[in-house]
């Protein structure tokens, strides 16, 4: 009898207990889903109704005048994935190559200047590199730039990709790290040399791990805000026709007009969001998918 | 063993009821605390008459009602702050103020449908109706600044700046200037700024904003834009005006605030209140006189416009 009321104690305990961890885990799902309804019950709100606003319009426009009612949002979506790509492009294979070198290469020495000072980059704030971007990049890009400004394409691409190398250096170092020793041994015991085993054996092995901070690279790259609001110039029309002129992407449109907007604008800057957060969905389970594809193998 | 994790689950159960008892007793705190304010008031209020040597202040305490104010969104964030502080000093008064643009507002005044109309332009004399009264609170000046190498331009018409914006004008030779591209700085779409720029310029009728204008979120941004490239021009509010970039005369006339007061300086209006002394009420017209006091007139400046008494 006592034993069995024991029991019964400790499984309630246990219950409240499983019961706390559950409250815990669900804030994260409960917030995800409340800033989905929120954006996209908000953003789509202007698309139905009486004076409903062309949903190709909106999404082919290349002109953002909301004092002429005008919302197109095309030329952002273009300058949003260019920049990403092109922060993407230069900056996994420079983290990948930082990251080979303090797995495999540098020396202790090194290592203890190199890491600290990849992690020291990934804590930065990002208002400080758009400073940084203002001050030093933008006016160098003037010096060289046919245009006659600094602000463009080529200076978000570079911030981009100095705020993206520390998640990808320190996410593909653990994904190198964590490739066997054996693998490691019998390349060397094939009579490959050091970079062949890298390139050929200890990369490949670490590909899905790879892949996965290229992902959350690109989700930072497409989500910064602050930093690129303050090099890119942000036009209010025309598609980007070079590295060299001012781009306007999704985020900063968000964040420079939602503070005063209100009514249709306000509205427009929410489907703004939709569209953006669709983008990262895509990007995500793509790229889930294609590290799941790498796991397999 | 067994007694320890008794514990842990006692300290789990308390956490939870604990918080459990905190947002409990706080709404019900909450729910309690009009009633509570109700009841002092009304205790206040019956013992008003013989408390008056007592509280010197509640003479502006005495002043009760609500403040419909319609008009310019212009004038907006002034207006709200003004609202909180007069609020604050009055809590019986409840003023509701809706941006509906200067024109809507004036006209709201004529129709009788609202107690102060707020604009940021001059009345046209078809709306300055019999016995319709104006205040004007604060006056809003906008500035052209260059960069400081820009030694050719000194000075500019709201004719050439509609022209730039627009995108006619491209190159500063065009309007007195060395051959440069020009590096056109704008602003953001919700800014208060921009739409008085573009308005006093005429800038909608020019074609509107060139798509190779940059825009930054704030007059801070613009003048760090135009200070970092020898060929842009922007626009700021007069408080922004520094070292760092120039400001150009626009038809003739510098950008101070006794130009802009006077009406010679193109680029700046006047932030006025529209009234009928017999739908204003009491309360209206106790903010009236508050929009002139030094604490109003000092929200005049944090916004950056330009006050009355300077």
């Amino acid at each position: 009898m006592d034993n069995m009321q024991r029991n019964k104690k400790r499984d309630i305990a246990e219950k409240i207990v499983e019961a706390i961890f559950l409250i815990c885990a669900l804030v994260s799902v409960v917030s995800v889903a409340a800033i989905i309804v929120f954006v996209f019950y908000k953003g789509l709100k202007p698309f139905f109704g009486s004076d409903a606003y062309s949903f190709f319009d909106f999404i082919l426009g290349t002109r953002w005048a909301p004092s002429e009612d005008t919302y197109g949002i095309f030329f952002m979506i273009v300058a949003s994935v260019l920049s990403t790509a092109g922060a993407i492009l230069v900056g996994v294979p420079a983290g990948l190559l930082a990251a080979v070198f303090i797995a495999q290469v540098a020396p202790k020495s090194l290592i203890r200047i190199i890491k600290p000072a990849v992690e020291l980059l990934a804590g930065i704030p990002s208002v400080l590199y758009g400073a940084f971007g203002l001050g030093i990049i933008v006016p160098l890009i003037k010096k060289i730039s046919p245009k006659v400004q600094g602000q463009s394409m080529l200076a978000v691409i570079i911030v981009l990709t100095i705020m993206i190398l520390p998640t990808i250096v320190s996410l593909s170092e653990s994904a190198l790290n964590a490739v066997p020793k054996s693998y490691e041994e019998a390349s060397y015991g094939l009579g490959a040399t050091h970079m062949q085993t890298i390139f050929h054996v200890i990369i490949p092995a670490a590909k899905s791990g790879i892949l996965s901070a290229a992902v959350l690279g690109i989700g930072r790259a497409i989500g910064e805000t602050m930093a690129v609001m303050m090099i890119a110039g942000n036009p209010t029309a025309g598609l980007p026709d070079s590295i060299w002129a001012m781009v306007r992407p999704l985020t900063t449109n968000i964040a420079m007009e939602m503070g005063y907007a209100s009514g249709k604008q306000s509205e427009m800057l929410f489907a703004t969001g939709v569209i953006l957060f669709v983008f990262i969905m895509i990007v995500n389970l793509t790229l889930i998918r294609l590290t799941k594809k790498a796991g397999e193998k | 063993m067994k007694i320890r994790k008794y514990i842990s689950a006692a300290l789990c159960t308390a956490m939870v009821l604990g918080l459990a008892a905190c947002t409990s007793s706080g709404e019900t705190a909450k729910e309690t605390q009009p009633q509570t304010q109700a009841v002092t008031e009304s205790v206040k209020d019956t013992q008003a008459p013989s408390n008056d040597t007592q509280a010197p202040d509640s003479a502006s305490g005495d002043i009760s009602g609500t403040i419909v104010i319609t008009g310019s969104t212009s004038v907006e964030k002034i207006l709200n702050d003004m609202k909180d502080e007069f609020q604050a000093m009055n809590p019986d008064v409840d003023i509701q103020y809706t941006g509906s643009g200067s024109s809507a507002g004036i006209k709201d005044t004529m129709n009788k449908v609202n107690n102060i109309g707020a604009s940021s332009r001059e009345l046209k004399d078809e709306e300055m109706v019999d016995g319709m009264k104006t205040e004007v609170f604060a006056y809003d000046g906008i500035a052209v600044i260059v960069n400081p190498a820009n030694e050719a331009v000194k000075d500019i018409t709201p004719e050439q700046l509609a022209d730039i914006y627009s995108g006619k004008v491209t190159n500063w030779k065009e309007v007195g200037g060395d051959d440069a591209e020009i590096f056109v700085v704008s602003r953001e779409a919700s800014s208060g700024t921009r739409s008085a720029f573009e308005e006093l310029i005429g800038l909608e009728d020019a074609g509107g904003l060139t798509a190779n204008a940059a825009t930054s979120e704030g007059n801070g941004p613009v003048q760090a834009a135009v200070a970092e490239n020898e060929n842009a021009i922007g626009y700021v509010s007069f408080s922004f005006i520094d070292d760092t970039v120039k400001p150009l005369t626009v038809s003739g006339v510098e950008p101070t605030a006794e130009n802009a007061k006077s009406g010679t300086y193109t680029l700046s209006r006047p932030f006025l209140f529209c009234y009928f002394e017999d739908t204003v009420t009491d309360a209206g017209k106790a903010f009236l006189d508050f929009a002139l006091t030094q604490e109003a007139q000092e929200i005049v400046t944090t916004h950056g416009g330009i006050t009355v008494t300077e």
